[in-house]
């Protein structure tokens, strides 16, 4: 009787009208959002009419804004999916999709460092339900070690949180930056650690190396449109580290300044490495895509280590990307598990699958857009990054790691192109599994055209992401706009 | 009175961390739970630590930071629903995978170990 609207029987179908309703609406207000910001400029909204720096502010500049749009749009494609049936494997599927969704986007809207803690556990917690939905001994013992970790997270978070509110005496990130280069030398010393220890959190959520271990068996785990759905989680990670150490330990931080793009410089290509032997080295689809998505963090961290406003903009038109792109293959690996019966998704020879020219196309697109092959945005995500590199040392490390990791990018996934399609074993009995659902594979199509549409609407998107980046570095703007200024 | 404090902090801290890193569901989860009261009583000594300080201005001479009480209470609720979650979790992995192993199954050594022959080998 405590909560008398779950009682019953779920209705799937006023379900379903309902979630899609919001996710549209979602859509609408997203866009409507992202056209303010640029036309007038970055906005904030004091909760509960506690004025910075006292109460939580959500702030929307064009960098949240778009990224909110990218969280709709993907959340569109992966409730379409999850129509096809997904969502009668276990109860609740889309009340925590909505719930999901609205965690990752109050992460992208908040200013402030505590309510981006409380966002994140509900983010968190929604995943953990989603991880385990419809239940299988690989969801739960993978869930175990996701809960485990991410609880740890939440602690250090804590831990992070109280050492820089004791040092600062302030949670809003605007507050923050002006009070940091005005510390005596012992409160920095505590910044400094509060720093590193908001690290280890980001870097855990963005599965950034050492931090990584996790995410290709939770990704292999999960059924396909929640992976596709966990594509955006990493980029939580790296969004607020972009967030925290440009504007709070920036450029304007005094001793502080940069502190961590020297750790983050070696980690990063070090990710980039280890996440392509991942890729070579995976024996199904869904584990190779995880380690594609260590990999595209490992290019965003590069872009983030560069500290330039270029490397910023060229971050952010590779994290569309690679989002997009990431999640589309996510829901092609469930649709070709699902077609061929015991194989699943792993790499073996097995019998054709049924709608072998769709699949096989589709996924053909997937792969030309990941390993980064013109027409496609993989190509365009990549350049914009190379051209960010300035100094000769930067050009040769993030020349040759970028590009050899493509190469073997391309092999690996030629090799699973071929074996999943190509080599079939010739079988008398038909095969009898059930033919796509045409919701599966609208949802996959939406998420896919996005990625001709990143390259032929090129120019806008660059500008775009170049204005992100532009009020992202400009912490005076941000200063304003919260009413910090007073007297210095 | 901080030196207390911080004692106390930091043996529930490292205990904490110790337990987490054993390799059974239930030490883990009673790691987690010291780990969040450590937490818990780190972000409230953040205010720094104050005998007599109200939190309401006008009540008292001396004030107390507002704030990290509000934000251990926001914490507490979130750390003991995310303990109540690991909870469950932890006894259907039990029950799914039938080992109360973090990893969902016995290390590989440890069955020889238990029945290990008698005079060593």
């Amino acid at each position: 009787m405590l909560l008398p609207p779950f009682q019953g029987v779920e209705r799937y179908k006023y379900r379903r009208v309902a979630t899609f309703g919001l996710v549209i609406a979602q859509l609408f207000c997203a866009i409507w959002l992202l056209s303010t910001v640029i036309s007038n400029g970055p906005t904030m909204y004091a909760v509960g009419d506690w004025q910075p720096p006292f109460g939580i502010i959500l702030y929307a500049d064009v960098l949240s804004a778009i990224l909110v749009l990218l969280t709709s749009f993907l959340g569109l494609g992966v409730i379409l999916y999850t129509f096809a049936g997904e969502d009668r494997a276990g109860r609740y599927l889309q009340p925590l999709i909505q719930f999901q969704i609205l965690g990752i986007n109050g992460a992208f809207l908040t200013n402030d460092l505590f309510n981006l803690f409380v966002f994140f556990e509900v983010l968190l917690i929604a995943s953990y339900s989603l991880l385990i939905h419809g239940g299988s001994k690989e969801k739960t013992a993978s869930g175990v070690h996701y809960v485990i970790m991410n609880l740890i997270g939440s602690s250090v978070f804590l831990f992070a949180l109280g050492v820089l509110y004791g040092a600062t005496g302030t949670l809003n990130i605007a507050d923050m930056a002006t009070k940091i280069p005005l510390l005596n030398e012992s409160d920095r010393v505590l910044a400094h650690i509060g720093g590193s220890m908001l690290l280890i959190v980001f870097g855990l959520k963005s599965a950034m190396l050492p931090l990584h271990f996790w995410l290709p068996k939770t990704y292999a785990a999960a059924s396909a449109p929640i992976a596709a759905l966990f594509a955006i989680m990493t980029k939580v990670g790296v969004y607020c580290i972009f967030r925290v150490y440009t504007v709070i330990f920036g450029d304007a931080a005094g001793s502080l300044s940069n502190m961590i793009a020297p750790i983050i410089w070696p980690l990063a290509i070090v990710s980039i490495i280890v996440g392509t032997i991942g890729v070579l080295a995976s024996p199904n689809l869904r584990a190779m895509t995880g380690n594609l998505v260590i990999v595209s963090v490992g290019t965003l961290l590069i872009a983030f280590s560069l500290r330039t406003q270029e490397a910023s903009a060229a971050a952010f038109l590779y994290l569309i990307h690679s989002t997009l792109v990431t999640a589309a293959l996510f829901l092609i690996s469930g649709m070709v598990g699902e077609q061929r019966g015991k194989a699943k998704d792993w790499f073996v020879v097995s019998r054709k699958l049924k709608d072998q020219a769709l699949l096989g196309i589709l996924f053909f697109i997937v792969a030309m857009a990941v390993a980064g092959l013109p027409p496609f945005s993989g190509f365009l995500g990549k350049l914009v990054i190379l051209q960010a590199a300035v100094t000769n040392v930067e050009k040769a490390w993030i020349y040759s790691v970028i590009l050899i990791s493509s190469l073997f990018t391309i092999i690996a996934l030629s090799r699973a192109g071929t074996t999943i399609f190509w080599r079939n074993v010739v079988s008398k009995n038909q095969n009898d599994a059930s033919s796509l659902s045409m919701w599966k594979v609208s949802a996959t199509v939406i998420l896919l055209i996005a990625s001709p549409i990143l390259v032929v609407m090129g120019a806008a998107f660059i500008e775009y992401t170049d204005l992100a980046a532009a009020q992202l570095h400009d912490n005076n703007l941000l200063i304003e706009v919260m009413n910090l200024r007073e007297g210095g | 009175m901080e030196l207390l404090y911080v004692v106390c902090v930091g043996v529930m801290t490292f205990s904490g961390i110790f337990l987490c890193l054993r390799g059974r569901t239930f030490p883990v989860v009673v790691g987690l739970t010291m780990l969040s009261y450590a937490v818990n009583m780190f972000l409230f000594s953040s205010g720094r630590l104050n005998l007599d300080g109200t939190a309401i201005l006008g009540k008292a001479e001396n004030y107390a930071d507002p704030l990290p009480q509000a934000l251990v209470l926001t914490a507490i609720v979130i750390g003991f629903a995310m303990i109540a979650f690991v909870v469950i979790l932890s006894m259907r992995a039990r029950a799914d995978l039938g080992s109360d192993s973090v990893d969902g199954r016995e290390p590989r050594d440890a069955d020889q170990r238990v029945n290990a022959k008698r005079g060593g080998q």
